[in-house]
């Protein structure tokens, strides 16, 4: 016998179910009241720095049905690169929201300040992005993905840099639909598929 | 001072597979394109914290936490305890848990859920609570029912509540499911056996805790849940110029 390692292994993963909602937006689910106070409503409070912008999208399955039920999860810095509870960082911005697909069809918005881009630890700089992380009904392990910004420069973004197919680095970059709008659509599988990560 | 080390990458052999026939709605619901992987950054390393001030003191109580007190919900009374660890095997304190699950006859309080087990008036069915600085949680609830969905011709899910965790870093987050030792149904689920390994899958399944079961009023179950953990190495290689 070998020596026994001290680590433990992460616990699996299961769907979140079609009631998702129950526990992590109750008011959505029909359990409004339930908590004084609900998380997750929005990534900035009044008094924000930098530019508010709005994404609006759907979430789309393999054969290109939008999805009623998805909810996701977003995370991001302020607009300097700062996350909260890092030293010097926008009070105003918790960096952290829930996102739900509008029941009736399938569409959802998110507000939130434009992120700054961040630094590795090797010293290269990511370009602004919005980490996302899905679940929903079907969703065995929650998928994560990110939101980039066309009207940014991407270019030497470490991990857009990875995916070998170019053309895929697409489905990774918000379309920039009007002042401070953008189009962001999710597809788990199919034509299009969006570029998901293991980070 | 938080610990910004890289995550332990995740080990995905444990975790179900996404595309499992079996469960119908993965099918359409799994990419079938690889996953991109790359060593965590910051985005993954940092994430939301929540403190005890958005809480109320019924949070983690729903046996009443839906008539804020006035009447107690239907069912088999348990406590749900446990201690969230991380995979260097370190509690992890002050993160928050949610859990949701349907009342004792097998239904969810969701605008969604038609079955025609009856609501409880007095069972809301989510609750929520922080871990404390040693990593422990804990839950007053009722037995969720077992109940039927639309899968196959005859589909029943074995008790269970859903569990949500967030840890200190964004790539941490983990929703999953607790079970219920003994109960039969597991190995006829095919939501569980997205899980491949028998152990893994096992690794979701509560015992009975008699030792922190209160006579006269509830039974216990134990569940602990991991998160993903840190690299712990000290050697860094930087890139070429840097
Ligand atoms: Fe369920």
């Amino acid at each position: 016998m070998v020596q026994k390692l001290d680590t433990l292994i992460e616990s699996p993963s299961q769907t979140a179910g079609p009631y998702v909602h129950i526990g992590t937006v109750p008011t959505y689910a029909g359990l409004g009241g339930i908590y004084e106070q609900e998380i997750g409503d929005s990534p900035i409070a009044d008094g924000a720095k930098g530019e508010v912008i709005t994404i609006t999208g759907t979430v789309a399955d393999a054969t290109g049905w939008v999805l009623r039920d998805a909810m996701f999860e977003t995370w991001q810095p302020d607009a300097a690169g700062k996350f909260a509870g890092d030293a010097g960082a926008d009070p105003a911005v918790s960096g952290w929201s829930r996102v739900c697909a509008d029941p009736e069809s399938g569409e959802w918005t998110l507000k939130t300040v434009k992120p700054g881009s961040t630094t590795l630890r090797d010293g290269r700089v990511q370009a602004p992005h919005i980490s996302v992380w899905l679940v929903a009904r079907g969703i065995n392990i929650g998928l994560q993905t990110r939101i980039y910004f066309e009207d940014e420069d991407n270019s030497a973004d470490p991990l857009l840099n990875r995916i070998e197919q170019r053309p895929r680095v697409d489905t990774l970059i918000a379309k920039r639909t009007g002042d401070g709008e953008y189009r962001f659509d999710i597809r788990i599988a199919g034509p299009q598929e969006t570029v998901f990560l293991d980070i | 001072m938080t610990d910004q080390s890289p995550l332990i990458p995740r080990n995905r052999e444990m975790h179900p597979v996404p595309y499992y026939p079996d469960y119908k709605t993965s099918v359409a619901r799994s990419p079938s394109l690889p996953l991109i992987s790359m060593e965590s950054t910051p985005s993954e390393e940092t994430g939301p914290r929540f403190g005890h001030n958005k809480l109320g003191a019924l949070d983690n109580n729903l046996i009443l936490n839906w008539t804020k007190g006035a009447a107690p919900a239907v069912g088999e009374r348990v406590l749900m305890h446990g201690r969230v660890l991380d995979e260097n095997n370190r509690p992890v304190p002050n993160t928050l848990i949610e859990i949701w699950q349907a009342n004792a006859g097998g239904r969810y309080r969701h605008i969604k859920d038609t079955y025609f087990a009856p609501l409880d008036p007095n069972f809301g069915g989510c609750g929520r609570t922080i871990t404390d600085e040693n990593g422990r949680y804990e839950f007053l609830t009722i037995r969720p029912g077992a109940y039927p969905w639309p899968n196959r011709g005859n589909e029943w899910r074995p008790m269970h509540i859903h569990i949500s965790v967030f840890g200190h870093a964004f790539g941490q987050r983990l929703i999953t499911q607790m079970y219920f030792e003994g109960d039969p149904l597991i190995d006829r689920c095919p939501i569980a056996a997205t899980i491949r390994e028998r152990s893994q899958l096992d690794r979701l399944v509560a015992p009975l805790d008699m030792a922190s079961a209160r006579p006269m009023d509830f039974l216990a179950y134990k569940f602990d849940i991991v998160l993903r953990g840190r690299r712990q190495t000290m050697f860094e290689n930087k890139m070429e110029g840097m």
